[in-house]
């Protein structure tokens, strides 16, 4: 087990560098760079001095190998640096967002497990029976659904019932507060965008939960621990359940990870300042620093969750634990 | 006093989009108290079916037992509700099956698997369930009982998770053990040692035993009674002697052909079944073997022989058993 977990921690590595040497290479392909923007962005006429100046400033006039160390030695002493687009420290930029990210990812992660798995296997219990149908209803209109567009009848929805009962329409606020400082002004914020996209999560973990009890039903220890004269419920419980969860696992981190950075639009639709709307608008401004900074922190994330995922796999299977 | 095991005309059918297929087709045996029944075929021949049947482990959808009546001491199975069913199973009737690779469960400790049905069926507590995992292990002839408790499937070998099987089975002292294929997964080594402890254990303990399997060889060792199956239905039945020294069907003759004999001089190569076992989904009235038989007559195509008599004990179910055992015995 422990060399297990050395194993796994040390898998790490390879992919943090390949895709440091990925992220910064790409971005330096994009034509143009952040003082051309900054300077000249609008049409305006700007002093090739002035631009001159400012990419010697911001190190962009170095040589690639240079910048490329300059880069990574930051990444290793977790110093991110400044923003070349803003000028502030990157942590500052990004210390918020993340907060609100990573508590939207949780929430909708728990929404989606809470849902998800006594729904994926109620569904497989009942295969064919109108309880099954109706599950797969839902998880497949959950999976049609964009999320933004949940999102959007959200917010209508709660304007319209709160004109209806309450006389005055209400929003969510738009505001961030720590859930320490003001927990229900920061549920009745964060709470929306949890459910908009933990539904369409809990989609397709409930079709994983359902498929992969389905498939362990139809194993040969069941059949055992049946002839065994065991309850449905034991056998449900203790023999498929654990068998079945692996593959739910893993659809879980992945769209976990996935939450973190690539919620653009949903952000958008309710008016987030969260990592996404920050990771387009640092492409946009060629903010190679906060581009840089913002892909290795989603991918920090991505492989620590797979991390977590691996263990978890341990947790449940014997043979990775003792293989 | 009725026999312990009585099973009478069972049809068990599954109902798949490729139509529906006879698994087993009117099948009628009866199994004493404390004897070794075998039952015989190829694969295919709905053997493991009439199996599950026992225990009412049909998945359904898509099989049903569609009629029939299986009496175990004097009760109707068939009519138990789902409650009652389960307190036969592992206690009264217990299972071994053939594929002890999957047949235990890869993440539950080996003493789990034995414990809980300690626990369940005999209400016993963790420690007393406990000791009597180890007493099994070690009737089961696995070494340093303690240490195994604690593993999981995989650190066992094929042969130890059988034997781990069998201590399942005979956890709660069953009447009778159905054991499907028991060796057939497992090294020619290891199944002589398994059917060596199962023979020997269910004698000691005065267990019932079925016995599955494709391998007429291992029948003549272990079985009292032996059952022939073919196409869904017992085509042959009579004592090991009976099977084994005056075959009374063709195809039990084509499957001694098939399997080495010690009382014989060893033949340069062994006959397997010639042919393709029947399709079960489209049986006519005729004898499904005959596309295989070689002693065929115009009747067998017009009607289906019934298991008829012999001799004393002994049945076949071929128009032309008579004939079959005169001029076979010079033959051979
Ligand atoms: N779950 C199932 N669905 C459809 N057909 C089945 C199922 N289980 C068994 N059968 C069919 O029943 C017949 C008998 O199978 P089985 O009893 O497993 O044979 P064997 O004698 O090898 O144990 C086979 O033709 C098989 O295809
Ligand atoms: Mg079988």
């Amino acid at each position: 087990m422990y060399k297990y977990i050395v194993k796994r921690v040390l898998l790490m590595i390879p992919t943090l560098i390949g895709a440091a040497v990925l992220v910064f290479f790409i971005l330096r392909l994009i034509p143009g760079d952040v003082c051309e923007l900054r300077l000249a962005g609008s049409g305006l006429y700007a002093d090739p001095a002035e631009i001159e100046l400012c990419r010697t400033n911001l190190g962009l006039n170095d040589p690639i190998p240079v910048q490329f160390a300059d880069f990574v030695w930051g990444f290793f002493i977790l110093d991110l640096g400044d923003s070349m687009w803003t000028g502030k420290p990157i942590t500052f930029e990004i210390g918020l967002r993340f907060q609100l990210s990573l508590q939207v990812a949780f929430m909708a992660t728990f929404v989606a497990v809470l849902i998800s798995i006594p729904l994926g296997t109620i569904s497989a219990i009942k295969q064919d029976t109108w309880i099954d149908y109706v599950v797969r209803v839902f998880s497949i209109a959950g999976i049609a659904i964009p999320s933004f567009w949940l999102g959007i009848m959200i917010i209508l929805g709660l304007l319209i019932a709160t004109q209806k009962f309450l006389g005055t329409p209400w929003m969510p606020p738009i505001e961030y507060v720590s859930p320490l400082e003001d927990p229900l002004g920061n549920m009745a914020q964060l709470i929306w965008p949890s459910v908009a996209t933990g539904y369409r999560y809990s989609a397709v973990a409930t079709r994983m939960t359902r498929s992969a009890l389905l498939e362990v039903l139809r194993e040969d220890y069941i059949r055992t621990a049946r002839a065994k004269g065991l309850l449905e419920k034991v056998i449900i419980n203790r023999h498929a359940l654990k068998n079945s969860l692996l593959p739910v696992v893993t659809v879980i981190g992945i769209e976990f990870a996935f939450l973190m950075g690539g919620l653009v639009v949903t952000e958008q639709v309710f008016n987030l300042n969260g990592l996404g709307k920050l990771f387009v608008e640092s492409v946009l401004n060629n903010d190679y620093t906060m581009t840089q900074a913002l892909v290795m922190i989603v991918v920090a994330v991505f492989v620590f969750t797979n991390f977590v995922v691996d263990l978890f796999y341990a947790w449940l299977d014997p043979r990775i634990r003792y293989g | 006093m009725p026999p312990l095991l009585e099973i009478d005309n069972l049809y068990t059918q599954f109902f798949t989009s490729a139509g529906t297929v006879r698994a087993v087709d009117g099948i009628s045996y009866v199994v004493e108290e404390g004897e070794t029944v075998a039952i015989v075929g190829e694969s295919g021949c709905g053997k493991s079916v009439s199996a599950l049947s026992i225990l009412r482990l049909i998945p359904d959808p898509p099989g049903r037992i569609v009629e029939g009546s299986i009496r175990f001491m004097g009760r109707e199975l068939l009519q138990l509700s789902d409650e009652e069913i389960r307190h036969v199973r592992g206690r009264e009737i217990a299972m071994v099956f053939q594929e002890p690779m999957t047949s235990l469960n890869p993440v539950l400790t080996i003493g789990r698997q034995l414990t809980e049905t300690l626990t369940h069926h005999l209400d016993m507590d963790d420690d007393a369930a406990r000791a009597r995992a180890l007493e099994l292990l070690d009737l089961v002839g696995i070494s340093d009982p303690d240490r195994r408790l604690g593993q999981y499937p995989h650190h066992l070998s094929g042969g130890m998770r059988q034997r781990v099987m069998i201590a399942m089975a005979l956890c709660c002292e069953p009447k009778l053990i159905i054991a499907d294929e028991p060796t057939t997964a497992l090294d020619v080594t290891i199944q002589a040692q398994i059917l060596e402890l199962m023979k020997e254990l269910t004698r000691n303990m005065g267990v019932a035993l079925i016995i599955i399997t494709h391998n007429l060889g291992v029948v003549a060792r272990y079985a009292d009674r032996v059952n022939v199956m073919y196409a869904g239905k017992i085509i042959e039945r009579g004592t090991a002697l009976d099977i084994y020294h005056s075959p009374a069907h063709p195809y039990t003759l084509a499957l001694l052909r098939s399997v080495p004999r010690m009382d014989q001089p060893r033949k340069e190569k062994l006959d397997p079944v010639e042919g393709q076992p029947p399709d079960l989904t489209t049986l006519d009235e005729g004898c499904p073997f005959r596309p295989r038989c070689r002693y065929v007559v115009d009747r067998c195509a017009e009607e289906n022989p019934l298991l008829e008599p012999v001799s004393e004990g002994h049945l076949s179910a071929c128009w032309e058993k008579d004939r079959l055992r005169g001029p076979l015995k010079e033959a051979s």
